[in-house]
């Protein structure tokens, strides 16, 4: 007789409780510190190249202690916010356009295409060409790199109202624009909300582009700095602080998204 | 007393590349609708049944081709006409007292009324206990309760149904359509229903248009001398029956004639 097979956490689809999944991830963030502060330690790599985590950790503090960090995630997250909610707010009002009007569909969604395509890495030369190397030049690049991407993905999520919806609206007397204000806008925010949300992941690539290529502060700027004078903690450091940053406002995001959604729960 | 009048009514929709290639979905659809009527529409899929009553609610455009002079013509969509679609449209970010007060704001009511004329509906439904809900929290046959007291709240003069028990389950549907025939028993209202549930129809309706397919028409007129109010019981009268199997024969027959 068949006896059933023990499931054990590595099979397919095994149900993991919360506290073990934690600790889970909690050992294969340790393992991959590990892993680094053996190879340094054990001298296969030299620490110009290859700095212990303790190194980085330590250097970091003391650019904490002496304002440099602060003032760089200050700058950084100045450009990111001003160049990430001026990309969210015009790609929004285009994809409502395209979204609903099937004239400005035809009339603007095929240049979108044509623009996306173009590699926003080749536009850098040009924006400094046009506004310098001031922080205009770090919103345009931003701009560039999430715009374009961010209205096709709105129009899609405008375009995935169910008609019936827009129906109702007509059918109680809503006008054009109250529909989109009323109807549409709420019944597409949830999903929004998830292009914003992984809009913001990239936009966090293009300011490390703009201030690697040219910039007087921010946490990109240090790190050519610091190779230029062989710091490789600080170089590293701060790639861990790019990192951090960013899951931080992805967490951010995806807690204010649960919380503003709490409708769609079934419970 | 006439309720809605179409005379000559025809529809085609574009098919192929050209312009002038058209597939005509309702040919010359003449119907009357009587006041506190309920009126059943069934037939085949594609027989137009759908586009009839969305053109009825304004939602598609058509054109009338005038023998007579009509008082009034369908120009779009208004709050003189109710509709409840089969698929859900509550909306999911309103509770289900808001979305009734949703409609009854859109339709001009004044804000101090809502509340109360939102609950009075609410609780013709049934739904009261379940006011401050959200959509993803009730059931489907909730959601289309709430969507009757939604379209019913705010007066329309002729409500437009179209399936819109088609997405429940069997026993829920029982239950729908008996709690419908007891709010139109009630209220009064002029009801055109699209189904293609024969049963659902001759339980419900004072008269029955069966349409026909290629090009969407009006093929038989059935009356439905069934007594008032209709109960559970109604569905073993053999005139019940009778009816039921006279309907179905004559979508049948059209069936096979393609």
């Amino acid at each position: 007789m068949a006896r059933p097979r023990k499931k054990s956490i590595l099979s397919m689809q095994a149900e993991i409780s919360p506290s073990i999944y934690l600790i889970i991830s909690i050992c294969s963030f340790a393992l991959f510190f590990a892993a680094w502060a053996l190879i340094v330690q054990s001298g296969l790599v030299r620490p110009i190249f290859l700095p212990s985590p303790v190194a980085i950790v330590a250097r970091l503090w003391a650019l904490g202690a002496d304002g440099t960090l602060f003032s760089d995630i200050a700058a950084s997250v100045y450009r990111i916010g001003v160049g990430f909610i001026a990309a969210s707010v015009t790609a929004l009002a285009v994809g409502v356009l395209i979204g609903n009007y099937r004239f400005w569909d035809a009339a603007i969604e095929p240049f979108l295409d044509f623009i996306r395509y173009m590699p926003v890495v080749a536009f850098v030369p040009l924006t400094i060409l046009w506004t310098g190397t001031t922080d205009t030049q770090k919103f345009l690049v931003i701009w560039i790199g999430t715009f374009f991407q961010q209205a096709l993905m709105f129009m899609d999520n405008i375009k995935r109202v169910p008609p019936d919806f827009i129906g109702f609206g007509r059918t109680v007397g809503l006008s054009d624009a109250k529909i989109v204000t009323k109807i549409i806008l709420p019944s597409a925010a949830p999903q929004i909300w998830d292009t914003l949300r992984i809009s913001l992941g990239w936009a966090w690539t293009w300011v490390v582009l703009a201030e690697l290529v040219a910039a007087r502060s921010g946490l990109a700027y240090r790190i050519p700095v610091a190779q230029r004078y062989f710091q490789t903690d600080t170089a590293i450091g701060y790639i861990v602080v790019l990192g951090v940053l960013g899951l931080i406002s992805d967490q951010i995001m995806k807690f204010a998204g649960k919380r503003m959604f709490r409708y769609e729960a079934k419970h | 007393m006439e309720k809605l009048l179409i005379r000559d009514l025809t529809k085609t929709f574009p098919a192929g590349r050209s312009t002038k290639d058209r597939i005509t979905v309702l040919d010359n659809i003449s119907l009357t609708i009587r006041e506190n009527e309920f009126v059943s529409l069934v037939g085949a899929s594609g027989c137009g049944k759908s586009t009839l009553l969305s053109i009825i609610a304004g939602l598609q455009s058509h054109v009338f081709f005038f023998k007579q002079k009509t008082a009034y013509e369908i120009l779009g969509p208004g709050a003189d006409r109710g509709v409840v679609f089969q698929s859900y449209t509550l909306l999911p970010w309103l509770t289900a007292r808001k979305n009734v007060e949703f409609a009854l704001e859109a339709t001009g009511h004044s804000k101090s009324e809502i509340g109360d004329i939102a609950m009075n509906h609410l609780k013709l439904v049934g739904l009261e206990p379940f006011a401050e809900r959200f959509p993803a929290q009730l059931s489907g046959g909730m959601k289309q309760r709430v969507a009757i007291a939604r379209a019913l709240s705010y007066k329309p003069k002729l409500l437009l149904m179209d399936e819109p028990f088609g997405a429940l389950d069997a026993l829920t549907r029982v239950q729908m359509q008996e709690l419908l025939t007891g709010v139109w028993e009630r209220e009064k209202l002029t009801v055109i229903f699209v189904t293609h549930d024969v049963e659902e129809a001759v339980f419900l309706s004072d008269r029955i248009f069966v349409m026909a397919s290629n090009p969407g028409r009006v093929k038989t007129i059935y009356d439905v001398p069934l007594p008032r109010p209709r109960t559970p019981d109604t569905h073993r009268l053999p005139e019940f029956m009778q009816l039921q199997a006279e309907v179905l024969g004559s979508i049948r027959s059209e069936m096979r004639d393609r």
